[in-house]
């Protein structure tokens, strides 16, 4: 069989394994999500926190919660790298310099895992552990809590009420990702990822001598580094690191614990807000988008157009030998279109319309399937658009699963769609436009320019993979992604939060006749259409300017 | 203006003590239990898949290493030592900038574009390497049977396998340097090769380190 036959196999494996997890991981998370019942343990926490799981929480405090709960984060992840010269269990590294310890704390927390440092001598084993691996869980259970909010928002009305934030964030944690993540960070160590908390060790080498290995818990941050969508590698190489990816199968494992709760999410909402079939809308729509863009990175990946590919007969750079152009694909495009940001491969060193691939899936907003929990919300708020150009199409008040989409809601969804390219765009024209921000670059040419776009869409939208060649570890992108990261998480949170409180304090519209049928296949065509045009005309001028000059050169 | 103060004071006091609470959960006891079992279960690659050969360990099957000849004087970086199956190139490593007292492999691409004429120079180099040392009498290779793993890093610059065709290219070379006949190379090629997985997960691979094992014992026993 030739490698492109087995990367189509390799892709319909995991399209086969996504689908017999969608009803049960779905159904079941629409259970934690709506059952009375607290844990013995959760009650435990609830009465650390000193919060009541049981009271309603309206937008603005659910909000705060949100808030609260994610500058405390970034508090606490600042300080443990600020304070790691002086922890015990920390390998004897040094503390972590200020602005890069902003950059690395708030990067954790918004769930984008940009990384500016080294991580095998950066940072030590409590940073790793108690630290980022940490904000790999919560970070994502907050963005599950806010998606479940707003659907709460569609499903409720006549009342302010969008559940509580406490409960949904520890539910969340303890009942979704944690026991999820524990299965499979064993079935990493069983196909050779590390596990251990062993120092820096010497290791004897084949023609004499040693090497110095760190150890590290590895395995069990791989496995929520891709169950939570955060991406953070333990090492600098990511999941291209053997110890964080040794085989083909974990490379396939990887993507699937990396697509598995987005897309379940939306089984979870079908359930919730009544209609499964509406969210089998929902989810025709992200799949066909990760679909054709697998198929797109495919074909150019090993069709390896660019001068240094065609001389070495294959797009093998920064790529591994046991994943081939097929599992890297399937990877990137994986990555990207979620808020993952893991990579298997360099897609620096990928084809120019490779590289402009994993650009546009994060344009597009992670929404197909997206982050945990943000690529629902994200593709709501798209729903939400569509619907309301279909209204203005036929000339009726557009609505949405019973709630009119009035003048409020519009605008709150109309300036969530504006926050991420708005910090792109300023953000990165001020890069370009400074004389110092352009000395990072390794690349000359359209491909510099590229890494700086990718770097600032990466993270406003709160993805983390990097063209990796731009030296981002400066004062002006640490503060700078450092800020994008922020606004590109917590501004959207907002319009969402006050979207669902709009919807929630609405009476349900009676369906009619003329009601837009939004679990048919023709508003998903609708959907797809929309969320391509939108991203396209707000990013087209940049793209030409980079992957597009640089693929058709 | 008081009383916002304390509130959100007392806010973040609660986003502290759930952040503390789940740390506890997820950043102590989740570690140390996966750890637990994985120590149990899987002790050998838990603890990073170290492969011994005459009673001592020669490194990690996971880990990519270099068969070089010890660096001669006025040289920038050392030559192949050709008796050996060479892995990869690793143009992008890391290099240790901060906590120095340590030596670390760190992991790391190049990041060059596909259109970088510093990568193209590289990879042309690279080739015409490949070609010259493998090129025996009479068995001359060509620039078109070169792999394309042959002359490209990899993206951990660590990786420990090559594909079959690069190693296949390597064995008249290993064997006339090593005095041994082809088919014996040959099969010890073919005994290391690893299809994919079930038959389609990933691309078949030859393990540098267990080859070269493999190959030393050979030589010992010749």
């Amino acid at each position: 069989m030739g490698p492109v036959p087995a990367g189509v196999l390799q892709l319909l494996a995991l399209v086969g394994a996504l689908a017999l997890a969608h009803v049960p991981l779905g159904s079941s998370m629409a259970r934690v999500y709506s059952s009375k019942r607290h844990l013995r343990v959760e009650k435990w926490i609830y009465r650390g926190i000193g919060a009541d799981p049981d009271s309603e929480m309206t937008w603005p405090a659910y909000l705060r919660g949100v808030l609260a709960f994610s500058a405390a984060g970034v508090l606490f992840l600042y300080l443990l790298q600020r304070l790691q010269g002086v922890l015990p269990g920390s390998l004897h590294f040094a503390s972590v310099d200020p602005a890069q310890s902003f950059n690395t704390a708030v990067s954790f927390v918004t769930n984008t895992n940009w990384q500016s440092y080294y991580g095998e001598q950066t940072m030590g084993h409590v940073v790793q552990t108690a630290g980022l691996a940490v904000q790999n869980f919560v970070s994502a259970a907050v963005g599950m809590a806010v998606a479940v909010a707003l659907v709460r928002g569609f499903t409720r009305s006549r009342t302010g009420e969008l559940g509580n934030f406490w409960s949904d964030l520890v539910r969340g944690t303890l009942r979704i990702l944690l026991p999820v993540a524990a299965v499979a960070a064993v079935a990493l160590v069983a196909c050779g990822a590390l596990q251990n908390f062993s120092g820096i060790h010497e290791v004897g080498q084949f023609m004499g001598g040693s090497q110095q290995l760190n150890g590290g818990a590895v395995a069990s941050q791989e496995a929520i580094k891709e169950l939570g969508t955060n991406g953070g590698g333990y090492f600098n190489a990511n999941s291209a690191h053997p110890f964080e990816n040794p085989t083909p199968f974990t490379n396939l494992f990887e993507v699937f614990l990396i697509l598995v709760i987005p897309f379940s999410l939306t089984r979870t909402f079908g359930v919730m807000v009544g209609s499964v079939r509406q969210g089998y809308a929902i989810l025709a729509t992200m799949a066909t988008i990760w679909l054709g863009f697998v198929a797109l990175m495919m074909w150019t990946e090993f069709a390896h157009h660019g001068p240094a590919l065609q001389a070495a007969g294959g797009a093998m750079e920064g790529k591994e030998v046991r994943f081939g152009v097929g599992g890297s694909s399937i990877f990137a495009v994986s990555t990207t279109l979620t808020s993952t940001g893991a990579v298997d491969s360099f897609h620096s060193s990928f084809t120019g319309l490779g590289g402009g691939i994993t650009l546009l899936g994060m344009m597009l907003g992670e929404i197909a399937p997206g982050g945990v929990g943000s690529g629902l919300y994200g593709m709501l708020v798209m729903a939400v658009i569509a619907v309301f150009i279909a209204g203005l199409m036929v000339g009726r008040t557009p609505e949405y699963l019973g709630k009119k989409i009035g003048a409020r809601e519009m605008k709150l969804a109309a300036a969530y769609l504006l926050v991420t390219p708005a910090l792109v765009l300023v953000f990165t024209a001020a890069s370009m436009a400074l004389p110092t921000p352009g000395h990072s670059m390794l690349n000359p040419g359209a491909h510099g320019f590229s890494e700086v776009l990718y770097a600032f869409t990466s993270a406003a939208n709160n993805n983390g993979s990097a063209f990796a060649g731009l030296n981002a570890n400066t004062d002006w992108y640490n503060t700078m992604t450092g800020l994008a990261m922020l606004f590109g998480r917590f501004l959207p949170m907002v319009f969402v939060l006050a979207l669902a409180g709009s919807l929630a304090a609405q009476r349900p519209v009676p369906e009619s006749a003329g009601t837009l049928r939004t679990e048919k296949p023709l508003f998903a065509g609708l959907l797809v259409g929309a969320i391509l045009i939108i991203t396209g005309l707000t990013y087209f001028p940049a793209l030409a300017l980079g992957p597009l000059a640089e693929g058709l050169a | 203006m008081n009383n916002s103060v304390t509130h959100t004071a007392r806010l973040l006091g609660a986003g502290l003590r759930a952040l503390l609470a789940l740390t506890l959960l997820t950043g102590v006891l989740y570690p140390l239990a996966v750890t637990g079992v994985a120590q149990a279960l899987f002790p050998g690659r838990a603890n990073g898949s170290e492969v011994k050969a005459d009673g001592r360990v020669v490194g990690s099957s996971l880990i990519g290493q270099r068969y070089d000849l010890p660096l001669k004087e006025g040289q920038q970086s050392p030559s192949p030592d050709l008796k050996w199956f060479q892995g990869r190139p690793a143009n992008g490593l890391g290099a240790n900038t901060l906590n120095t007292r340590y030596a670390l492999l760190l992991s790391g691409a190049t990041n060059l574009a596909a259109d970088n004429t510093v990568l193209v120079r590289q990879v042309r180099d690279a080739k015409a390497a490949v070609v010259r040392d493998n090129s025996v009498p009479g068995h001359p290779v060509r620039a078109s049977d070169v792999p394309a793993d042959a002359v490209t890093s990899s993206g951990s610059g660590l990786d420990p396998d090559i594909s079959p065709q690069y190693a296949r290219l390597q064995v008249h070379r290993v064997a006339a340097r090593n005095g041994l006949s082809v088919p014996q190379v040959e099969k010890l090629v073919t005994d290391h090769t690893e299809g994919r997985t079930l038959g389609f997960l990933g691309e078949p691979r030859v393990n540098v380190l267990q080859l070269n094992i493999a190959l030393k014992n050979l030589v010992a026993e010749h």
